[in-house]
């Protein structure tokens, strides 16, 4: 074990794989010697000559290109600077990457990743603090990951590399200066496997990336009112861990589902439709969702905060079951 | 040259001055932890945007880029409704929701800053189709950077705008790079006016750091336009004199090269021709700046007292009623 911020975990899980598979090679926007806009790949571009290339302001290629080298033999790992220029290179994502697979009757192989940083707080407002999982989570053919802990994102940027399909790796802007235990050398998490980050017995609070470790701080304080709340990190979106949430539920018969996206068709809901038609008579109460509201980010820090789900929001929702 | 007058010049010179001014102002607060959010600043690109802006109206629209900041005071907006933007109060330009990425004014004809490198090619090309559609004589400017030509934004628009003949101007501010890429590493090209050529439409490549040669070069681009006669590309030679934004100390850049740009740096030529022509002395030039430094401070203290908007509202302007 090494103590990492997420930002090192990401990187050394890219490289461990790129010392594994000669075919594994980085592109981006900075990505080189500048080391990336968040610092993620530094140091990466003089430890692998060759294999760590800026590119133009051009995300349509940067995207494009990835999906042509993945079905032509190579394991691209691009990086989107921040999650919300995937506007720019959406056709590439889900017109092509995640469909000629099926398309091609199963011969293609589409072994890519698409880095890219998402979410709020940071007053960066409409165009550079969105949580827009959920348009990727809707194209069949794409896995989505978000990971909330050092640990995990490098187990699962190893696992993302390694997958034979297009991998949306979403990390969060907030969690890339966050430290933690993480295991030396190869380090695989599998795909589809949510994580308990805390056990509890009297409601479920399901969360990914930073909202987990909003979740929890809502759990502590909730502890000390005498309900005992247990925190499931999905970790991974697509392919879902259904069987994890419904034990949880299993057990604790309430379910409160927190997601820093917008609530309109956000994944909160998915995970709300699962457990109402898989789980209905697991539940004591209605499924409560926390989520921010129904608008572009704002600016300012007042309205962002009110904007963004927090722990007193989730502290009302989890009472509101009770 | 020639048809550059002393009044012109000398507003050149207050207009300049205001951008500097205005981004000293804003590194300053920011450095000193008093500006949420990011800047990008325009220091030592202010002949761009002054010139330009010199042949439009308010009916005339432009769209601008993350390095906004320069385009707004050129195209007549007003120091303390933007300072107000950058604190995030309810008396800026956009009322505190969208920073200085985002400043707009559409009564001021400007559609925005944007947070997306390349996203105001085509709706330059959008506002100029309209202004083509309503005959209303009136043009779009579109300013990018020379980065942001590599987005197909920039190449689509670019299309568009010439087969439908449009009236609208691209102006490349070409500080030579993309964050930290230097241009040379970003395309295969020297000047970006040759992508014009494959458009079938003028391109030309100037010093951006001189004022009236800006001035004279859009003012030609912009009365073509205004006549029917469509779109044309000019691309600005420029520096800008910061990191990428404010927390980047732009260590990829070449301190000799460095350091020669800011010999050239717009203000010090203009106030160099403004003496040398006889236009104003030191002592004039010297009471405009102090002129303008207020200015700046009172926009500042505007700012400073401005409230914040009120969380109530946060739900407001999503959808049009
Ligand atoms: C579509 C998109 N890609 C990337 C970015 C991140 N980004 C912001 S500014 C910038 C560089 C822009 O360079 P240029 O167009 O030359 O303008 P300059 O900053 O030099 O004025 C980049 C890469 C973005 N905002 N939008
Ligand atoms: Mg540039």
């Amino acid at each position: 074990m090494k103590k990492m911020t997420y930002a090192e975990a990401i990187r050394d899980g890219m490289r461990v794989e790129m010392q594994r598979d000669a075919n594994v090679y980085i592109a981006g926007e900075d990505v080189g010697k500048f080391g990336g806009c968040f610092g993620v790949t530094a140091g990466l571009f003089d430890e692998f000559p060759g294999r760590v290339l800026d590119t133009p302001i051009s995300e349509t290629a940067i995207v494009g290109h990835a999906v042509g080298a993945a079905a032509a033999g190579l394991r691209p790992v691009v990086e989107i600077m921040f999650i919300d220029f995937m506007g720019v290179c959406m056709d590439e994502l889900f017109n092509q990457a995640a469909k000629m697979r099926y398309m091609f009757g199963g011969k293609a192989k589409v072994p890519m990743v698409v880095r890219t940083p998402c979410g709020g707080g940071m007053t960066a407002s409409a165009q550079h603090s969105q949580c827009i999982e959920a348009w990727f989570t809707h194209i069949p053919g794409i896995k989505t990951i978000m990971p909330s802990t050092p640990a995990d994102a490098k187990g699962l940027m190893a696992a993302a590399i390694r997958d034979d399909n297009p991998v949306m790796y979403i990390e969060h802007k907030q969690l890339l200066a966050m430290s933690g235990e993480v295991p030396e050398g190869e380090y695989v998490i599998p795909l589809g496997k949510a994580d308990i980050k805390r056990a509890g017995s009297d409601v479920t609070i399901v969360a990914w990336s930073w909202m987990v470790h909003k979740a929890l701080a809502a759990a502590e304080q909730l502890a000390k009112e005498g309900i005992n709340a247990e925190v499931v990190d999905l970790r991974t979106l697509v392919p879902l861990d259904k069987e994890c949430i419904l034990q949880s539920v299993a057990k604790t018969n309430r379910l409160v589902v927190v997601n820093e996206a917008v609530r309109t068709s956000g994944f909160a809901g998915e995970i709300a439709a699962i457990v109402v038609e898989e789980g209905f008579d697991l539940l004591d109460a209605p499924i409560v969702r926390v989520t921010a509201l129904d608008i572009p980010v704002p600016f300012n820090a007042k309205l962002e905060a009110v904007y963004l789900p927090n722990e007193t929001k989730i502290i009302a929702a989890v009472k509101s079951l009770f | 040259m020639s048809d550059v007058t002393k009044e012109q010049l000398l507003d050149f010179y207050k207009t300049m001055l205001t951008i500097r001014k205005f981004e000293d102002k804003a590194a300053e607060l920011f450095a000193a932890g008093r500006l949420p959010g990011f800047v990008h600043l325009y220091s030592g690109e202010e002949a761009v945007a002054t010139g330009v802006c010199a042949s439009l109206t308010n009916k005339d629209y432009i769209t601008s880029t993350h390095r906004g900041h320069g385009h707004l005071i050129a195209k007549g907006g007003q120091v303390d409704k933007m300072m107000a933007e950058l604190f995030a109060k309810v008396t800026g330009y956009c009322k505190g929701r969208g920073g200085s990425m985002h400043i707009a004014d559409v009564d001021l004809g400007i559609l925005g800053a944007n947070g997306i490198v390349g996203a105001g090619q085509p709706i330059a090309v959008g506002a100029a189709f309209a202004n083509q559609y309503l005959k209303n004589d009136a043009v779009s400017v579109c300013f990018f950077g020379d980065a942001a030509s590599n987005r197909g934004t920039f190449h689509e628009a670019l299309n568009l705008a010439s087969v439908w003949k449009l009236p609208v101007i691209f102006v490349c501010e070409n500080n030579r790079f993309g964050i930290s890429m230097n241009q040379k590493d970003h395309m295969n090209i020297v000047d970006v006016s040759q992508r014009a050529i494959s458009y079938g439409i003028p391109g030309v490549t100037i010093d951006g750091n001189d004022v009236a040669a800006v001035y004279e070069t859009a003012k030609d681009a912009i009365s073509r336009a205004r006549k029917g006669e469509g779109p044309s590309l000019i691309e600005c030679k420029t520096w800008r004199h910061y990191g990428h934004f404010q927390g980047d100390a732009g260590l990829y850049k070449d301190v000799q090269e460095q350091e020669e740009w800011l010999k050239k740096d717009p203000i010090l030529k203009l106030e160099e021709k403004l003496k040398v022509l006889n236009f104003a002395k030191d002592t004039e030039l010297k009471e405009i700046r102090q002129q303008i430094q207020g200015q700046i401070d009172a926009a500042v203290a505007f700012a400073e007292n401005s409230p914040e908007p009120s969380t109530e509202d946060v739900l407001a302007d999503v959808y049009a009623p």
